[in-house]
């Protein structure tokens, strides 16, 4: 195992965790400032993913695929903001789960009803298919490299977003007292859209970015939907440092788990127990780390809200 | 509109019910939600166009085809065969597409001594110690993987990385390519079941440096697992698969990069033979150009298996055994060509190798290479005492 | 935007309307022997099924039954404890699998695996809940998931007990001689009568005083720590209990489907019975039950007429959410003094 399998695996794993962050993003900004749990999340990147495999294989253009795939996806979450969303913000979170997943259970259908069961071609742009050349013996898939760039100027953006813009004040302003800010003239309603189209507008950016590197069909946004959880939790909810925080170590410790474990294990273990042990133990260390950053710090590791 | 075709198609079995007290019913598991969403639509196409060329018959008599989505999930379908059972009393079953839905039923149908065809998975276990006269399988799991290291040999690949989800069915799967594999294994990967991301795994095996890739990742793993394996720049390294991990459902939604990749099974749309001819060409029509997957190809055959064996039965469908000796003979032409069953009622038949290409109208597929393994007998049947 | 939900005007004006009054206002006699009535109905069903042609509804029954059992749990720990848990279909699958795990060691009687389904889960209750406990609303429905998934994944890899292809259990368990032979539907009588202890259980526990203390730690848990009691050992106990029930209900399952696969703990599991038990009604005594007979009968009385079977539940969700907040079991109940 040389310098360089190990740096390719370190870069694979910020990879990875930036993936899960352009996910994380949205999920714990509605989550967060609305304080609002939206498992239908995973149903606006399932449609972000469609709209723009679609629009990306009938215009063969990948910049228009991925816009396309934001204003449907806005549109969608529009909709469902006024109809459905808009009604839950003061509700239990349990409430909130249960019309969520009701949602879920909705967008599936009309999915499978538009596009039918089996999983839609999504290609990547042809500029991109191939890997380039970081260093000598490290070819790395040109296409990451995109998805690293969205996801770390997702991350900056939403930092000075919320940290610097008027917009961003009154967000803060609204999540951390509605009724004052109300007093003080804050229209907290107008406001709470706009984060939700803010954070649909993130979940379908993640689709459309994701759906060339992975299978895009129906029940892909549950799937999706646990690790982002996950990383939400470790971070502490409704921190968008914590989700930064917590999408690289995700990211990390998987893939970590994945590529050293198995060998480790084969080292110190007899073969039979290492081949068992090795993989069972790397499918659920994001879950172990979850449960161990949970076990030394019970509101995550940026605790936004007391 | 197929809903309105199904529609019609229901009515007019509802208005042939009543005339006819007795028909032959027929229960039809589907995986239409669920993980095997896909495959299940596939299954149920086939089985659509079998109702179809037969009017809703079995061996001249009115049948009812009884078709119900279980969601993929083991308990479901119990719960489903038993409303078959003891609701609906039915004569002959098939459907699921999971070997773990296949392995819940099983008990129950056997018990109740109702003939299960299996129009896909084919489980180690009925193929062995925990055999029964009353399951027929198309193929077993792990022959297809048999033939894959077969492959392997004759391509004069030396050196093999593989890699499967980690649950006892990929073990299975790799143990399956390495029985007929002369090679050596340079790594085994073994894979989180539903995972998304394989840049760990696509590292290990650049830097494994192996002669080719062998993959047994089912439904959405697979398609993940080309497309970044292709984006990773080992467009170089072949990979071959079993026929499930690259058939037309991956194949669609990968695309380009599926050209090339070199997969088993017993049976290829392309495959000469007049009834395939024919199966594939009504496919086709039916199904606006889309060409079959061995899903739909098998559930076609399923159907002509019982209605070949009621045929041979007198129409007696009550005479349980007399059916069992028909199934156990199959006269009705299959769309794979000439198969005997085994002792274990697993097949005894050639398997092919696929190369993915294009058609004639540049469309994406697999195309029949030629003969890997010929009149080929699964591993287990030694253990099946029956 | 308007203020919350529940203006408590609106509450009192809803209560002078005399048709709007709950059922049990109404028919208070009539409500309180229902119960009574249903379980008559339920002990005589299997008899009557094969001259009404309902023999397989015997079967379904039983599920519901079981699933009801799991779900009781789930209601008393969320419902009276404001233990929000989704893990909770982990327990089942521990207790699954530990009947799993005794028959294929050679273990042949029921009552024993069964009673080791309850005593491993509740174990692992006690291990799981000592850490999750520390965390509070989204964190511990996170935590617990955790877990849960953890266990998933472990079923999924464990070579032995058949991994993902799942476990069949070719010979049924024994429940002794003088029970197996009486009846071919005496499993169904049997999980009548667990279901009615564990749900009279749990009824009586809600309303003792460690329920009392439960709810107080539910509605203001800084109160109840302030006021000395053991608020984290409270907790525990009940999330012991709740998952060793669970884990009861795992093992009827893996005797009433002859098999066992990974799928029953997968957390889509667990969200559907924290679905069933907010459709009944949260800390409703009826609420469990009745949430999952209404899931459980719409599931398979959509299925048999179209492939497009989930979205119906899935507005039947946001209609309850909106439109029966308190659950079905509102609908019959008088309102709980206490809740």
């Amino acid at each position: 195992m040389d310098a360089i399998f190990v740096f390719e695996q370190l870069l694979n794993g910020l990879g990875y965790g930036l993936m899960l962050f352009l996910i994380a993003a949205g999920l714990t900004l509605v989550f967060g400032i609305m304080d609002t749990m939206n498992l239908a999340h995973g149903s606006l990147y399932m449609a972000g993913a469609y709209v723009a495999a679609r629009v990306h294989e009938a215009s063969g253009m990948f910049v228009l695929a991925v816009a396309a795939a934001a204003l449907v996806t806005v549109a969608v979450a529009a909709l469902l903001e006024v109809l459905v969303i808009r009604r839950l913000y003061r509700r239990d979170h349990l409430v909130q789960v249960l019309a969520t997943f009701g949602i879920i259970l909705i967008a599936d259908d009309v999915v499978k009803a538009i596009w039918g069961v089996a999983p839609l071609m999504a290609s990547t742009p042809a500029v991109l298919a191939g890997p380039v050349q970081l260093a000598e013996g490290l070819p790395y898939p040109s296409y990451r490299l995109l998805l690293i760039g969205a996801g770390l100027l997702v991350a900056l953006g939403l930092y000075l977003l919320v940290n610097r813009t008027r917009i961003g004040m009154l967000v803060r302003a609204g999540a951390s007292n509605r009724q004052m800010a109300e007093f003080m003239g804050v229209r907290v309603g107008t406001v709470f859209a706009f984060v939700f189209a803010l954070g649909a507008a993130l979940a379908a950016l993640a689709g459309a970015l994701m759906a060339p590197i992975s299978s895009v069909q129906i029940g892909m946004g549950e799937a999706i939907l646990i690790p982002a959880l996950v990383v939400i939790v470790i971070g502490g909810i409704g921190s968008i440092r914590g989700a930064f925080v917590a999408a690289l170590l995700v990211g990390l410790v998987d893939t970590a788990g994945r590529a050293f474990l198995p060998p480790a294990l084969r080292a110190v273990l007899p073969p039979a127990v290492a081949a068992d042990l090795g993989p069972a133990l790397a499918g659920i260390a994001m879950y172990v780390l979850m449960a161990a950053v949970l076990t030394l710090k019970p509101a995550g590791l940026f605790p936004a809200r007391a | 509109m197929p809903q309105m075709k199904n529609l019609a198609a229901i009515l007019a079995l509802c208005a042939a019910a009543t005339v006819h007290a007795a028909d032959i019913k027929v229960g039809i598991a589907l995986d239409i939600s669920g993980p095997f969403s896909a495959l299940g639509a596939e299954a149920r196409d086939g089985f659509e166009l079998a109702i179809e060329k037969l009017g809703g018959k079995l061996g001249g008599q009115p049948a009812e085809f009884l078709r119900t989505d279980f969601g993929g999930s083991p308990e479901q379908a119990n719960q489903l065969v038993a409303r078959y059972l003891q609701r609906d009393k039915i004569d002959f079953f098939t459907g699921p597409i999971g070997s773990n839905a296949a392995l819940a039923v099983g008990p129950a149908l056997f018990a109740a001594r109702v003939p299960y065809l299996s129009s896909n998975p084919g489980p180690s276990a009925y193929a062995g110690d925990k055999c029964n006269p009353y399951f027929f399988a198309q193929y077993q799991n792990d022959t297809y993987d048999e033939a894959a290291g077969k492959v392997a040999n004759e391509k004069g690949y030396r050196n093999v990385v593989l890699i499967a989800p980690n649950y006892p069915a990929g073990k299975d799967h790799l143990n399956g390519f390495k029985r007929l594999y002369e090679g050596a294994v340079k790594d085994e990967i073994y894979t989180r079941l539903g995972q998304i991301d394989y840049a760990a795994e696509i590292a290990q095996i650049r830097a494994a440096k192996p002669d080719a890739v062998f993959f047994f990742l089912p439904g959405a793993m697979g398609i993940n697992f080309v497309k970044q394996f292709v984006g990773g720049g080992l467009k170089d390294v072949p990979l071959i698969a079993p026929g499930f991990s690259a058939d037309e459902d991956v194949i669609q939604a990968v695309g380009e990069p599926m050209v090339g990749v070199l997969n088993t099974a017993h049976w290829t749309h392309d495959l000469p033979g007049e009834a395939n001819a024919e199966f594939v060409a009504a496919f086709r029509k039916k199904y606006d150009g889309r060409y079959p997957s061995v899903y739909a190809a098998m559930a076609y055959d399923t159907l002509m298996a019982m209605d070949a064996a009621v045929r041979d039965a007198g129409g007696k469908v009550d005479d349980r055994e007399a059916v069992l000796k028909a199934l156990k003979k199959p006269s009705f032409k299959s769309v794979r060509g000439d198969f005997v069953y085994g002792a274990n009622n697993y097949p005894v038949q050639n398997y092919y190798l696929r190369e993915v290409g294009k058609d004639a109208e540049g469309r994406l597929t697999n195309k029949l290479v030629g003969i890997t393994l010929e009149k080929h007998q699964d591993a287990y049947v030694g253990a099946c005492r029956m | 935007m308007n203020r919350p939900v529940f203006a408590p005007s609106r509450v009192a004006s809803a209560a002078a309307e005399h048709p709007r009054q709950p059922f049990a206002v109404r028919f208070p006699g009539f409500v309180r022997r229902l119960p009574w009535l249903v379980l008559a109905i339920l002990a005589l069903f299997p008899l009557l099924a094969p001259a009404l042609g309902l023999e397989y509804y015997v079967g379904f029954v039983r599920r519901l039954l079981i699933v009801a059992i799991a779900a009781s749990s789930l209601n008393f720990i969320l419902g009276y404890g404001g233990m929000a848990a989704l893990g909770h279909a982990g327990f089942i699958g521990v207790g699954a699998y530990t009947v799993v795990a005794l028959v294929e060691a050679g273990f042949s009687s029921a009552w024993l695996a069964w009673g080791g389904a309850l005593v491993v889960a509740g174990l692992s209750a006690a291990l799981i809940g000592a850490v999750s406990l520390r965390t509070r609303g989204v964190y511990f429905i996170m935590i617990t998931l955790a877990f849960a998934q953890m266990l998933y994944y472990l079923a999924v890899s464990l070579r032995t007990y058949g991994g993902d292809d799942g476990y069949g259990l070719y010979t049924s368990l024994e429940m002794g001689a003088w029970l197996d032979g009486v009846h071919p539907d005496v499993f169904y009588w049997v999980v009548l009568a667990i279901a009615a202890l564990v749900f009279a259980g749990f009824s009586r526990v809600a309303h003792s005083r460690y329920g009392h203390a439960l709810r107080g730690i539910r509605d203001n848990e800084t109160r109840m720590v302030a006021l000395g009691y053991p608020v984290y050992r409270l907790k525990l106990a009940g999330f012991v209990a709740a998952g060793a029930v669970a884990g009861l209900a795992g093992g009827l399952l893996a005797s009433h489907n002859a098999f066992v696969s990974p799928a029953i703990m997968h957390w889509t599991q667990s969200a559907l019975l924290l679905v069933m038990v907010m459709l009944g009604g949260l800390g409703r005594r009826w609420g469990a039950p009745l949430g999952v007979a209404l899931w459980l009968v719409l599931e398979e009385a959509l299925k048999m007429h179209t492939d497009y079977w989930h979205w119906p539940l899935g507005v039947l969700l946001l209609l309850a959410v909106f439109h029966a907040p308190q659950g079905l079991a509102a609908l019959f109940e008088r309102r709980e003094a206490n809740r």
